[in-house]
Formats: C-alpha cells, structure tokens, sequence
C-alpha cells in the first residue's frame, strides 16, 4: 500500500486564525499553548513558532520560489473582502485568504473565491472592436478614440452636449469615480450617473433628509453587538454572504433574534428566527405595524425622542391608523406575527436595521427608507453600537461612486448643482468658474439635474418638447461599466439603442450592450482594465476606504479606466484643464495625485483626511484593527478605525481617527464620536430642530447648535484659534463667508472638533421630511397592483415632470392590469452571480452552478396553471416584454408571487443571441433577461426604477 | 497523532458556494467536476438547511477497502488519497462511497470514465509533495505547504471547518455552547417556542 509521509506542517493556529473573530470567546493562554502542541503531522517543530507563523517545506517546487503575494480587495459586493493574490512572474497563480482583514477574516462566497479568473478567463474582451455591418471588427486605440471622439464633438455642435450620456460605474475606485464625473463636468453634462440610482437612490436621499449623511449608519463589524437583526428586503445569504457572518456571530452569542421580513423565503430567511412574509411593495405598511405596537405599549425612547427626535408626533398620527387589523389586510402579515415581532425589537436593545434593494426598488422607496430610519429613532437605537440602519450596499465602490456623485444630481460630496457648489469646486480644480459655465449649454442647464440612468432611454425616445432642461434628444450612449440588464424596461431600451448615432461599451466584458439591439454599426467595444490590473481606493458599505494594489500588469490590450478618460479628455480637447494639477504619466494619471486632490474638496462628508499614504499604512497594518471595533490598539494606526471610515474630518494632517459609528455622542468628535447633522434649519414652525441636551462628549457648547461658519467662529471668540495658514488659504476663496464646507484649509472643521463641536451642527434627526411629497411616508400601491381593493386609498402619486422627463403614476394605476396579469413578479440575487452577470457568467467556475435561467413559482400556481417542474414557460408582461424561461417549483414565493434572478442575459424573448458576441467574448451561460419583463415605474424622489413589485402573466411554452 | 477532519455546521452554512469555487481556483478542477458540492434539503421551506460536500477522509474508508487495484491510501493524518496512475476508473469507489465523493472526468461504462477524481484535503497525492506531476494530477498541496484546505479556510460563514479532528471538535463544541439552542441544548425557545 502506498503510504505518504510528508513533511507536513499544518500547524493548529491556522485554523485557529481562520475563525479569530468569529468563533464564540476568545482563546485563553491556556488553550492556546494546548492547541499549539497539536500540530498536523505530528511535526513538534511547528508548535514552537509564533501563532499564524506557517512553516514552508524544504522542499518547494521551483515555481514556488518567486512568489509574490499582492494585497487587493474583491471587485463584488460592498462588504470589502481582503483578497490576496500570489503572483509568479506576473502571473497571478493562486488566491490565498486574507485572514488578516477585519471585514471577512479570510472568508470568500463563491465570487470572492474565484476573482482570479478575471486574470485566466479565456472571455474577456481583449482589444477595441468596432461593429462594422454587423460584424465586430478590431481596431486600434487611436482609431477607436479618434471616431468615437469626432462623432462626440460632430454631435455637440450640433445638439449640444447635453446630447451625449456619460453613464459611469460603480466598479471605478474612488479616484476614477471622482475623474469621471469631473470629467463629464468638464465635458460640459449633468446627464452622468451610475448604478447607485438603481441601487440605493432611495435610501441616500430617504437617510440623508432624515438625519445627514444617506450611509450605513454602523458596520458590518458592529453586528457583533446588536441584540436583535431585522433585515427587511435584504438576503445576505446571496448578496452579501460574508455580512451573515457577521449577523451570525450577534445571532449566536447574544442570543439576538433574527427577524427577516421578505416575500421570499430566502437562504437567508432558512436561518431565522422570525420569518415575516410581505406582499411586494408594503414595506411602509409592515414598519407601521410594528410601529402601531411599539407605539400603543409605551415601548419607544421617550427621552431620545425628546433630546433628538423631530416630529415624531405626525408619525405617530398615522401609525395609529395601521392596526393588527389594516396592517394584515394590505401586507398579509398575521397580527400575532407582527406582536411578537414589535416585541422582540423592544425587548431587544439596541437592534439593528438591515435593508436593501427589497426595501429600495419602490415608487415609493424614499418612504420605505425614512420609515425604517424613523423604526429606529423611535427605539432609539440609533447613534449606538449594536443599533443603527445598516444599510448594505451593493457593488463594490457603489458607496465611493456615490460620494463622488457620478450623479446627475449633484456634484463631488453631495454639494449639488447650485451656483455655489460650482463655484466650490471650481476652487478645487483650480478653473475659473466661467470656463466651466462656457462648457455647457447654459448656466440654467448647468444647474439643473440631468437624465437619470433609469430612464436614459427616455431621453432618447421621448419627444424634445416634452422634455425640460435639456436641448436635444441623447444621441451618444456610453456605458462605462454598466450592465443594462439591471435596468427594468428592456424592449424600450432597445429602441433607444437602435435610435442613437453611437454606442460606446467600455468593459473588461462585453455585457449584454453589445448584443441587445439589432444594429449593424455605431457601436464600439473598448476593453477595460479590472481593478485587480490596477490600484487606487475603495469604499466599502460601512464607509471604510481601503487601498487596493495592482495585482498583475493589465491583459492583452485592456487599460484601466483613468487611462481611457484621459485618452478621451486629450481627444475632446479639455485634458489641459482636467488634469491641472494631477500628475499624467504618458497616457495615466497618477492615482495619488486624485487621491490628494480630491481629499482637497470633499469637506462635507470628510473625505478629506484618507491620504494614500494613510490609507496604505491601514493596508499594512491592517492586523492591528480590533475585529468588532475595528479600531487599532497600538501599533502604527493605534486608536484610528479601519481605512478612517468617513467622516474622516479635517486634512490627513489633523489625523482624524475616522467616524465608526454615525451619531454616537459617546465619544468626542475627535475620536469618531458624532451627533445628527444640522442640515435642514433651526426652528420650523415654532418647533426647536436643534437636538435638547443631547452632545458628544467634550462638546463645550453642550447643547444643539448650527453648522460652523467664520460668522459663527467670530461669535463664539473660536477664530482665534485659526492658524495663519489656514487664514492665508480661506482668504484666497471667500474669506469671511467661509464655511465648513468650503472652507478649503480645514481649520474651521479643525477648530469646531478641538472644542468638541462636530463641524455640521447638532440638530435633531427629522422624522417629518417636509421638502418631500411624503412629508410622513405612507403606504402606496405598486402602479401594477393586484389589490384593486385598496384603491383609491392607498393610490399612487400624481403623474409629474421630474429629471427633464415627464413621470407617469396615476396613468398607470388607473388601468386594471391584474385580471389578464394576476400574478406578482419579482426580482433578485443569485449568490454565483453579479449585476447583468457579464463577468460571472464568463466565470466558469460561476457559471458552472447557475447554467438555466428560471422562474421561481408557487405549485399552487403551477397546478392552477398546469405547469410542471422543469418545464419551459412564457413569463409575459403588461408592457409586452415576455421571456422564455424553466419553471421551478418552490414554496419559497408565496402562492400569486413568481421571482426571476436579473443576473442572466444574452437571450431574447426565446432566441439566442450567442452568435452576436464578439468571438470568443461571449460568457458561457446566456439566458433570458427577467428585465424584459421588467416595467415602468420610479420612485418619486429619486427616479429609483421599480423592479420588485410589478404584474406578469405565466404560461406554458 | 493529528487526524484531518471537515466538518460543515449546517447552523452556519447558507449555501453560498464559496467552498466550490476556492476548491476550483486552487485545484484547477474542471468544468464538470465537482471535488466538493452544496448539498440543500428542504429547500425553500421551513427546516432548510444546506451542507457542504466532499470526501470525508473516512476512518476505515470503503472506497479503500472496494478498490481492486488498491490505489487509495490513508496518510498519518488521516487524509484519504489515491495514486491515479494505478486507477483503471472502475467506480467501485463510486457505488461504495456514502458521501458521493469519488468524480470521474468521463461518462460511460466499464472503464471509460477515467481516472477516479476527489478532494485530497488539499494534500496532493503520492508524487512529490508540490511537484509540478503532482499538482497536475491532483492540484495544489497545501497541508504540504503548512496550509489547510482552501474551502474551509476561505468559507464565507465559518461553517465549513477543516483541520485536526480534534480542534474541529473543540471549536464546534465551544459553538454549541455559546448558541444555547437548535442542536444544541433545549431552551426556552424550544419549551416555549419564543425567544425571550
């Protein structure tokens, strides 16, 4: 019999660090020294080197020997998961768990675990194709560039540059996100955006309004101290599978119920406690009916309420209205149910709120967010460890790209479009106001909100006159990293796609762009670079940035993203004037230099203190961070929080620790500690917004107050402490109208913090929004809703002008689709894939678990229907877009709800499009989009699409 | 004497599928064949729970003893492994194994299927540890490099450990205790069917 007797040398301690953090209690020194002797193999030398120490066999195969291990994080979902690369010679060989990240202890899902496919996949893009009579032909760099840049500049003589889309990406690290919408600033547009519109649109504008910042309020970390988790519209489990981790840990040892409120019954909803099954689109509805109980028992913080709360009142007013009775008759939510569950979130303090696009995709989504936000005021969970709203992300940077705002609403830092905010920046590029003013087409359309990425098309297709603000039709489409089928309303969009001059696709991957529409030519592909071929910082959902670096040089012709913008910016003629002050190393801009000039003009929500340099720092010394806290006890970084999760006040001088936790007035302000941000006035109708008695340690004002001003300095005697630096700098911009925000020196933020003060105020959050058309969020119908039953009391919006484009509800509410579609659809996550799966598809280690697009249906239905496991079907919608798709029967949807994954692509309602792939570039599972099914609906705020609450009719194919 | 365990805390595991992947990344295990799989019951009802899959490295394994021409072997760890220059794909070992763990790269019947393939524990095979025939036929040898298996070590929830049998066993108990229910122990929630 063969025998092997290998050198082996797994010691104990790997295990040991493969759980650190995770696993219940600590290792005392006792156990530590009994696990140590028991090393694999019996090999006692391993037992005497230091914990996590590996010992290398002797004996290494030669490839071996120039290995080079490459820090970087995974391209996915927010959660920030480490990822190490081994590279040999530039070849990336092999991915090793980075146990030493805080966010996922070495843990990977199944995308995570394979990302190094980007660098052997065999289905990337790998040179500029241009579509010539339906045939993609490759071309070169320039010629690509020059054509696409001549049509550009052909078509904003002609229409203006309003006429062109710039639609960015999530997928950018945070230095090409902030280029990228400098660059379409300096283009001359407000028609940019990116993925966070379709994403979490709803939740920044719904948070933001209520109590400053629309950010994860808490981390993914700080989990490990909730005593109770309610996600709502949220399932990690495939999403964001790393964070159940977390949401584990809390689950098993603090014994903290697990609430999961979803219509589906979710891998995650296998592991709860309560599962709460609700009706698509009735998320107000279910929180009031918490609300009705924590409110009728007495069981809210009054004190909180009182110290911090706005306008709990009104809310109250229309809670009472939501009883056992109405709750369960609009969410179908038994009334026992919805008891326990108030009951489990007020015995059970502080908890945690988790939401995701479940609660966002809505035309009502902003009222979904402000109401779990208010859930959480009125336990007063909110600004604790344990407690927060605990909002997961999606992409990878989505948290980044939207502080940079590649957004057609506003500028860098949320600063907005107005006359200021230009102004503003206009300071930080070091341009002249009137430069930027002369690059658009009007100062009034400079300061007005572009198209929205929802509804790009809409620009394309809906008549000039009918739009405002905006000259011409869109004539010029780019999609720089977009998957457009994420996006609901596919058949218009296919229109649109054959109605533009041109089409520019930018990706490491084809995506489902390239075989969408029928057209011959216009299109060109350009092969980017994945973040793991270069390196730059990324924000992860808890607003932590971290520092990814290049893990091999970029394949065949690909380039990163800043490369290509500076290629476009030397070709439509404004790189002069966009790289004024960053470094262009032949056709790069040198990542660093928009580190640092960004960290110049992001005041308002402090992303001014992350310099690369201390970012770096926290990459290296990233072991030192506590695993729950995420703050570093001693070592280089001690008492700083992992990757100084915004806001990072102050210049990286000042060396703000970074804000943890949002609104925890238990700790000073310069040690991450904060309160609600004063945004939205002192005093509204008599009524004080200014938060009562409540204040970070260490305020000397010990009260509420309004945002730091110089005004507000001189009074309070604190402009003494101005340097004269500082002084010198805000002199050369506004000088005494100076404020927190634009004042580029940092020494008013710099100041406030030294006496305790945060620099945007100390105000109360707002329950009552009253610049929204929801001032309370109420509950309203899907605009293809089943319960004709609860029209007209419940119905939706009035039809609107919003984002240049006229907005249809009532039109549509008002038709009767439910007899001829009667069973709900919706859509969501497969943990194998990402977004329209361009990339995970072309993973076969992915798409080996996922090969058949399918549609999720209740046997109930089935039977009724006569529909088989397994069997095809025809999934149809009211706007006319059908799929072909297998059904599979399962429970997880209730009886009347089907569900289709969004992830797949490359058929079209029952044809393949295989064929229209470039060679070679097609992904290696195709299936029918579910957004072809997808239909019309925006949230009234945002323009968020509606995907999760609409009509279809199924039958058998 | 270490003994090489995988355990899967079905508590834990939510079906993510890291494990398979991590397993083809550093196997470089091809489409078709899966050393480790998800395995979900009750699926999509109450009661779901899912595990992860591969060879057990069986103490007294009966692929072992079923094997005509005596290819698998026990390390001293425990690790079960084979030499698949002596296979003749017979899939004896298939029909014998409880878990579903032994992978043939073909269809098809007597003989055709190919060189028997399963999870080593990350451990190679009888080549020369982390020689470049070793790595080929049966992927990367981690234990050699003073590693644990890549599934358990990059496992998204925890749930799948692997290691010395009885430092899983520690961990596992140490869970046990600190979640007080479910499989555990029996507690209010299971006498009064509420948490708290």
């Amino acid at each position: 019999m063969l025998t092997k007797t290998g050198n082996l040398s797994a010691n104990g301690t790997r295990l040991r660090k493969a759980l650190s953090g995770s696993i219940g209690g600590a290792i005392d020194r006792r156990s530590f020294l009994k696990r140590s002797g028991l090393t694999a193999g019996g090999v006692a030398l391993a037992s005497t080197l230091p914990p996590g120490a590996v010992k290398q066999v002797e004996a290494q195969p030669a490839v071996s020997q120039s290995i080079k291990k490459v820090t970087s994080v995974c391209t996915h979902c927010s959660v920030g998961c480490g990822v190490i690369g081994e590279v040999d010679n530039g070849v990336w060989v092999g991915q090793e768990p980075d146990f030493d990240n805080p966010f996922n202890l070495g843990s990977h899902c199944a995308k995570g675990a394979s990302v190094r496919e980007h660098a052997i996949g065999e289905r990337r893009l790998r040179y500029p194709m241009k579509l010539v009579d339906g045939k993609w032909k490759r071309v070169k760099w320039d010629t690509a560039i020059n054509e696409i840049g001549d049509k550009m500049l052909e078509i904003r003589k002609s229409s203006g540059p309003d006429s062109v889309y710039w639609l960015g990406s999530a997928k950018f690290s945070n230095e090409q996100s902030y280029l990228f919408r400098k660059f379409a600033a300096f283009w001359g547009t407000n028609n940019v955006d990116h993925q966070a519109r379709i994403c979490h649109s709803t939740t920044v504008a719904g948070v933001a309004n209520t109590w400053g910042y629309g950010a994860m309020t808490n981390s993914f970390n700080d989990i490990h101290n909730a005593r109770a988790v309610l996600l709502i519209g949220s399932n990690p489990a495939e999403a964001h599978p790393v964070a159940v981790q977390h949401i584990l840990k809390a689950k098993e040892q603090n014994n903290a119920p697990l609430i999961v409120c979803d219509p589906r019954f979710t891998r995650t909803a296998a592991h709860a406690d309560e599962y709460v099954r609700l009706r698509p689109g009735t998320d107000v509805a279910v929180i009031w009916g918490i609300l009705w109980h924590v409110f009728e028992n007495g069981w809210e913080d009054k004190e909180f309420i009182r110290q911090r709360v706005y306008g709990m009142e009104d809310i109250k007013a229309e809670v009472k209205k939501w009883t056992p009775g109405e709750t369960e008759r609009v969410t179908g939510i038994p009334g026992a149910q919805m008891k326990r569950v108030a009951r489990l979130m007020a015995n059970n303090r502080p908890g945690t709120v988790v939401w995701c696009m479940g609660g966002t995709q809505h035309t009502n989504g902003n009222n979904n967010t402000r109401a779990y936000c208010i859930l959480q005021l009125a336990l007063g969970n909110m600004g604790r460890s344990g407690g927060g709203t605990n909002i997961f992300r999606g992409h990878d940077n989505v948290q980044g790209a939207t502080d940079f705002c590649i957004l057609s609403h506003s500028l860098p830092g949320y600063y907005g479009l107005k006359t200021g905010s230009w102004k503003h920046w206009a300071r930080v590029w070091d341009v002249k106001h009137s430069y930027l003013k002369g690059r658009f087409a009007s100062q009034k359309i400079m300061e007005y909100k572009g198209i929205p990425v929802s509804r790009w098309f809409d620009g394309v297709l809906t008549p000039k006159e009918k739009m405002d603000h905006q000259p011409d039709n869109v004539r010029a489409m780019v999609f720089w990293g977009h998957a457009p089928n994420s996006q609901t309303r596919l058949p218009d969009m296919k229109k649109a796609m054959e109605k533009l001059d041109v089409m520019v696709i930018i990706d490491p991957y084809p995506t489902m762009a390239a075989v969408m529409s029928d057209r011959k030519d216009g299109v060109y592909l350009l092969p980017a670079a994945t973040q793991f071929e270069t390196y730059g910082s990324v924000t992860a959902s808890n607003r932590s940035l971290q520092w990814r670096e290049k893990i091999i040089e970029p394949m065949f012709e690909c380039k990163p993203d800043h490369t290509i913008m500076s290629l476009f910016a030397k070709k439509l003629g404004f790189s002069k004037e966009l790289f004024k002050h960053i470094k262009v190393n032949g056709e790069e801009p040198l990542v660093e230099d928009i580190t640092r000039e960004f960290n110049k003009g992001m005041w308002t929500i402090g992303y001014t203190g992350q310099s690369p340099e201390r970012l770096r720092k926290h990459m290296k010394n990233r072991h030192t961070f506590d695993r729950t806290t995420l703050k570093a006890d001693g070592g280089p970084c001690d008492g700083e929080y992992f990757g100084l999760p915004w806001p990072c006040w102050g210049t990286a001088e000042f060396g703000h620790p970074g804000t943890p936790i949002l609104y925890d007035p238990s700790k000073p302000v310069a040690e991450g500690g904060l309160n609600f941000r004063a945004r939205f006035g002192i005093e509204r109708k008599g009524v004080n917004l200014l938060a009562e008695g409540s204040y970070p340690v260490g305020n000397e004002l010990k009260d509420g107050h309004p945002e730091f001003s110089m005004a507000m300095l001189k009074k309070l005697g604190w402009d003494k402490d101005l340097t004269a630096a500082e002084k010198a700098i805000m002199a050369k911009g506004v000088g005494d109208k100076s404020n927190w925000k634009t004042d580029l020196s940092g020494g008013i933020q710099r100041v406030a913090i030294k006496h305790g003060s945060a620099p945007f105020g100390n105000a109360k959050a707002r329950a009552v929004v009253w610049t929204f058309p929801d001032p309370v969020p109420l509950h309203r119908e899907p605009l293809y809703t089943p319960r004709r039953d609860l029209l007209p009391k419940y119905q939706t919006f009035k039809d609107r002008q919003a984002y240049r484009l006229p907005t249809l509800y009532k039109s549509i509410q008002d038709k009767d689709f439910s007899k001829k579609f009667p069973i709900i659809l919706t859509m969501g996550r497969l943990v194998e894939y990402e977004g329209g799966g361009g990339e995970s598809r072309s993973n076969p280690w992915l798409a080996e678990l996922q090969q058949e697009m399918f549609c999720e249906l209740n046997p109930r239905d089935a039977n009724n229907l006569g529909i088989r496991d397994g069997q095809d079907i025809w999934v149809k919608s009211p706007e006319g877009g059908k799929v072909l798709v297998k059904a599979m029967l399962t429970r997880r949807v209730a009886p009347g709800v089907a569900f289709m994954p969004f992830h797949f692509g490359g058929h079209w309602e029952g044809k393949s499009q295989r064929h229209k792939y470039p060679q070679g570039a097609d992904p290696y599972v195709l299936g029918e989009a579910s957004n072809v099914c997808g239909t019309y609906g925006y949230d009234v705020v945002t323009q968020m699409q509606e995907t999760k609450a609409t009509l279809c009719r199924i039958e058998s194919a | 004497m270490a003994r090489m365990k995988f355990l899967c805390d079905a508590e834990r595991c939510i079906e993510c599928n890291g494990c398979v992947t991590a397993c083809k990344n550093e196997n470089a295990v091809p489409w078709g064949i899966n050393r480790r799989r998800v395995v979900t019951i009750n699926d999509g009802k109450p009661g779901e729970r899912s595990i992860s899959v591969a060879c057990m490295h069986c103490s007294d394994a009966p692929c072992m003893a079923v094997c005509p021409v005596d290819c698998i072997y026990e390390t001293e760890e425990g690790v079960v492994l084979h030499s698949k220059d002596l296979c003749i794909g017979c899939g004896y070992c298939f029909y014998a194994c409880p878990f579903g763990a032994p992978q043939f790269p073909q269809a098809g019947n007597y003989g055709s299927r190919g060189k028997m393939d399963k999870c080593t524990f990350c451990n190679g095979g009888p080549e020369e540890d982390n020689s470049q025939a070793e790595f080929q036929k049966y992927g990367r040898n981690r234990l050699a490099e003073g590693k644990l298996p890549l599934c358990a070590e990059m496992c998204s929830t925890k749930a799948l450990l692997a290691g010395d049998g009885s430092e899983v066993a520690d961990i596992y108990r140490e869970r046990v205790v600190a979640r007080g229910f479910g499989s555990g122990a029996w507690g209010w929630g299971t006498a009064y069917e509420r948490k708290s």
